[in-house]
C-alpha cells in the first residue's frame, strides 16, 4: 500500500483515502515492527513510527505524535495494543521570523539544535532550554519544558503565542490565549495527549552576546548547597546544582554549584562559538559495565578537580547548556537494561526540613543514583498540567534494577507528603494513584481533553498506566 | 550561485537547498503544490538565501509545466548558474508491479520526463554560457539491477547512462553535468522501509553534493562508502543475483 513521493506530484497517497477518524491501525499490519522507547531506554515496546515531511498527513488519525524521543519513559511510547505513533522529525521548517521582534513560526519537528545553531549568531536564543538541544520544539510544548532559569523565565510555554495543532476529530485549530484558550493551556505540558501539535509560534530571547559568563564554586554538603542555591537564584538568570548524592557520611550532597548570565559584549570573545557536531555513542554498553563504584570516583574527582576557589570566565554556551551533548545517544553507556529519571519538585523554601526527609529517604532506600541535579522552581505557569511549582526540583539518574520501583515508590510517598509532583516527561514507574495524589489538577486537564476528544482517540503508553485513559 | 531547484521542499532537495541558502545562494524552486513551495521558500529565506525565494508550479508528470517554469525561474535569478533536480517517484517493487498506472506514471516521471526537463534546461544553461551546473539525483538502484528495486533501477540506470552522455558530449562547452548516486538515505521517500547497514543521512549526502557541484564532479556515490558496495554488487554472477533477495 506504501507509495512514497520524495517531491510531491499528483498522485493520491495511499494514507489518504483513510478516513479522518480511521484509526492508522488499519494500515498497520503491512509495516514491520522495530523497537521503540523514550531516552531511558526503559520501558521498551514494538512499534513504529511514521514520519514525513507532510506532518499533516501522518497525524490524521493518530493516537500520538513523537518528536526526538528525549522524555525518558513511555510519554512517545503508542498504548498497549497499538503500535504506530507520527514522527514529527522531518517536518522541521522556518515559516516565520520577524528580526525585529524575535518572534518565530516553525513546524513542530523542528529541533532546537538547529534554532541554535542559525540564530546564536544573530542574537537571538530560546527564552528556555532543556538540557539537551536534541529536542523538538514541538517536544518541548508538549512537555512544557524549563530549563536553569525557571525561577526567572518560567517554562517554555510562557512564551509561545499561538499552536496549531489537529484534534482528535481530525479539525486543525490554531490555538491561543486569545483563541480557544483552555485547550492551548491544557496543550503546555499536555504530553501530546490534546491534540497533534503541527506548528509553534514563539518569542525568542536577544541576548547580549552568543557567549555565557559562567561563575561556579564547590559547595560544602546538602543544606549549604541547597542554601547557595536560593542565594544564587536573587541574582543569577540561570543556576544548576551538582550534587554528589554518593560521598560519604555527612559529605552527602556536597557539589558545584553553577551561576551564569550571557557575556556582555566587552568581556566575550569576538569571534562566534563554533558548533561543533557531536560524535555518537556507536552501541550499549553492557548493562555491568558502568558500575556504582566508579560513579562514585568520579564524583569526587569532579567535586575536588574543581578546587575550592571561585571558577569564573567565559564558557561555550553548549558547554554550559547542553554538557551531555558531547556524545550523542549517552544513553547507550546505561546498556540495555535501562535507565530512569526520577524528578520530583519539592516546595520551598529551600531550608525546609522535607529536603532533608527527601535526601534521608533516597539514602535509606540505597538509592543508587548516578546522577544528581538540582535546580531552582519559580512561580506555576499556563500550563494546566506543567510540572514546576515554587521549590527545589531534583533531578535523578538510576540505572534500573530490581529495586527501582520500591525506590520510585519511596520517593513518591514523600512527594505526597510533601506537596511536591513529578515530572512526566521523565517518569517510567510513578503508579497512578500516587499520580492521582500528588496532581490535583488532573482532573481539570481530563474535562479538557474529553470535551475535544470524547472517544478517547488520543493516548499513549504512560497516559494509559499513569493518567486514567482506557487502553 | 544562481540555482533553480526541482524537488527542494523533501528530503535530499530539501537538505541541499538549504546549504545553499545558509552560504548565500540565490535560490528558485519548483514544485507541485504551491503551499508546500511557499514554506521551502520561507524556510530558505530565514536561513539566508540571497534576494527573494521564488517558486513556481513544475509537475514532472506534466511536461507543458518544464519550460515556462525554468524560464521563470531564469527570469527571476536573472541568470542560471545551475540547474538541480532531486524529484522522483518511488515505489517497492510489489506495488509497481500490482499497478500499472502508477508504474507508467513512475517510468514516464523518473525516465522520459526527467530527460525532456534536462534537455530543457541544458539548452538554457549551454545558451548563458559560463560555468554552468546541471546537477541530477539518479540512483545507485540504476548500477545493478536488483529484486527489490527492479522498475524504480531501471528509470535510474536509464537516467545515468544519459547523464554520463552529457557530460562526455558538452563538458567542453562548459556544462558540468553532476550524477548523483545516492545509496540508501533516511528521508520520507523511504519511511517504512527497514534501512539496511550504512544508510546514510541526508544532510551529509546533500554536503558530498554540494562540494561536488562546486568542483564540477562528474559522478558522486553519497554516502561514499556506496561507490564500494556497488563495485561489489556490480561484479556478482548472474547466479548469485538470482539467489539473493538484495
Amino acid at each position: 500500500m506504501t507509495l512514497i513521493v520524495n517531491e510531491p506530484l499528483n498522485i493520491p497517497l495511499a494514507h489518504e483515502s483513510l478516513s479522518a477518524a480511521a484509526p492508522l491501525d488499519a494500515t498497520e499490519a503491512a509495516e514491520p515492527l522495530s523497537e521503540l522507547a523514550g531516552w531511558g531506554h526503559y520501558p521498551v515496546v514494538q512499534g513504529r513510527e511514521r514520519r514525513s515531511e507532510d506532518l499533516e498527513r501522518v497525524t490524521r488519525g493518530a493516537v500520538l505524535t513523537r518528536g526526538l524521543g528525549r522524555s525518558y519513559g513511555d510519554s512517545s511510547l503508542p498504548p498497549p495494543g497499538r503500535h504506530v505513533v507520527a514522527g514529527s522529525p522531518l517536518a522541521d521548517r522556518l515559516l516565520a521570523f520577524d528580526a525585529a521582534t524575535g518572534v518565530v513560526r516553525v513546524e513542530a519537528g523542528f529541533a532546537l539544535m538547529n534554532l541554535n545553531r542559525l540564530f546564536f549568531s544573530r542574537g537571538w536564543f530560546t527564552p528556555v532550554t532543556p538540557g539537551t538541544h536534541y529536542v523538538t520544539i514541538g517536544g518541548m510544548v508538549a512537555a512544557d519544558v524549563h530549563g536553569k532559569n525557571h525561577h526567572v523565565a518560567g517554562c517554555f510555554g510562557e512564551h509561545v503565542r499561538s499552536v496549531r495543532m489537529r484534534v482528535a476529530d481530525g479539525r486543525i485549530i490554531e490555538c491561543s490565549d486569545q483563541h480557544e484558550r483552555e485547550l492551548f493551556r491544557a496543550t503546555l505540558g499536555g504530553m501530546g495527549l490534546t491534540g497533534h501539535l503541527l506548528e509553534i509560534e514563539f518569542q525568542m530571547e536577544r541576548i547580549a552576546s552568543p557567549w555565557i559568563w559562567q561563575e561556579s564554586e564547590q559547595v560544602a554538603d546538602f543544606e549549604s548547597a541547597l542554601e547557595a542555591l536560593e542565594e544564587a537564584g536573587k541574582q543569577w538568570p540561570y543556576t544548576v546544582l551538582w550534587s554528589d548524592l554518593r560521598a560519604p557520611g555527612a559529605k552527602i550532597g556536597r557539589g558545584l554549584l553553577m551561576k551564569s548570565r550571557w557575556a556582555e559584549p566587552s568581556e566575550a570573545p569576538s569571534a562566534p562559538p563554533r558548533w561543533h557536531r557531536a560524535p555518537p555513542m556507536p552501541f550499549f554498553l553492557p548493562s555491568w559495565a558502568l558500575q556504582p563504584w566508579m560513579v562514585t570516583i568520579g564524583g569526587a574527582l569532579k567535586f575536588w578537580m574543581h578546587g575550592a576557589r571561585r571558577r569564573t570566565g567565559i564558557v561555550h554556551p553548549e558547554t554550559s547548556f547542553y554538557p551531555l551533548d558531547v556524545l550523542r545517544e549517552w544513553n547507550r553507556v546505561y546498556g540495555r537494561r535501562g535507565f530512569t529519571q526520577y524528578q520530583a519538585v519539592l516546595p520551598g523554601p529551600h531550608s525546609h526540613p522535607r529536603q532533608r526527609r527527601f535526601l534521608e529517604t533516597l539514602r535509606a532506600r540505597g538509592g543508587n543514583v548516578f546522577l544528581c541535579v538540582i535546580k531552582d522552581c519559580g512561580p506555576e505557569g499556563k500550563g494546566m498540567l506543567s510540572f514546576p511549582k515554587p521549590g527545589v526540583s531534583y533531578a535523578l539518574d538510576i540505572p534500573m534494577d530490581r529495586n527501582t520501583q520500591a525506590l520510585v515508590d519511596a520517593l513518591n510517598d514523600v512527594v505526597i507528603a510533601e506537596g511536591g509532583r513529578i515530572y512526566l516527561a521523565k517518569d517510567a514507574l510513578t503508579r497512578a494513584e500516587h499520580f492521582r495524589a500528588m496532581e490535583p489538577r488532573l482532573d481539570a486537564w481530563n474535562a479538557v481533553r474529553r470535551k475535544w476528544d470524547p472517544h478517547g482517540r488520543l493516548k499513549s503508553a504512560q497516559s494509559i498506566r499513569l493518567l486514567g485513559d482506557r487502553a | 550561485m544562481r540555482a533553480v531547484v526541482l524537488g527542494a521542499t523533501k528530503g535530499m532537495g530539501r537538505a541541499l537547498a538549504r546549504l545553499m541558502a545558509e552560504r548565500g545562494d540565490a535560490l528558485y524552486l519548483l514544485g507541485r503544490d504551491r503551499d508546500d513551495l511557499a514554506r521551502s521558500a520561507a524556510d530558505l529565506q530565514i536561513r539566508g538565501a540571497a534576494g527573494t525565494v521564488g517558486f513556481t508550479h513544475c509537475d514532472l508528470l506534466d511536461r507543458a509545466s518544464f519550460a515556462p517554469a525554468l524560464d521563470a525561474a531564469a527570469a527571476a535569478l536573472s541568470g542560471l548558474d545551475a540547474v538541480v533536480v532531486t524529484a522522483a517517484l518511488f515505489a517497492p517493487q510489489e506495488t509497481l508491479e500490482q499497478d500499472g498506472d502508477l508504474r507508467d506514471r513512475m517510468l514516464a516521471a523518473n525516465f522520459a520526463n526527467t530527460i525532456a526537463f534536462c534537455e530543457l534546461a541544458r539548452e538554457r544553461l549551454l545558451a548563458a554560457g559560463g560555468a554552468a551546473r546541471l546537477c541530477v539525483f539518479s540512483s545507485v538502484a540504476g548500477d545493478r539491477a536488483r529484486k527489490p528495486v527492479l522498475l524504480y533501477g531501471a528509470t535510474k540506470a536509464g537516467l545515468s547512462y544519459y547523464l554520463t552522455g552529457l557530460d562526455h558530449k558538452f563538458a567542453a562547452q562548459g556544462l558540468k553535468t553532476i550524477l548523483v548516486k545516492p545509496g540508501f538515505v533516511k528521508t520520507g521517500m523511504v519511511a517504512g522501509l527497514q534501512p539496511p547497514p550504512f544508510a546514510g543521512e541526508p544532510e551529509p549526502v546533500a554536503r558530498a553534493v554540494l562540494r561536488a557541484i562546486d568542483r564540477g564532479t562528474p559522478v558522486v556515490y553519497a554516502p561514499g562508502i556506496w561507490r564500494w558496495i556497488m563495485l561489489v554488487i556490480r561484479s556478482l554472477p548472474r547466479a548469485v543475483m538470482r539467489r539473493i533477495a538484495f
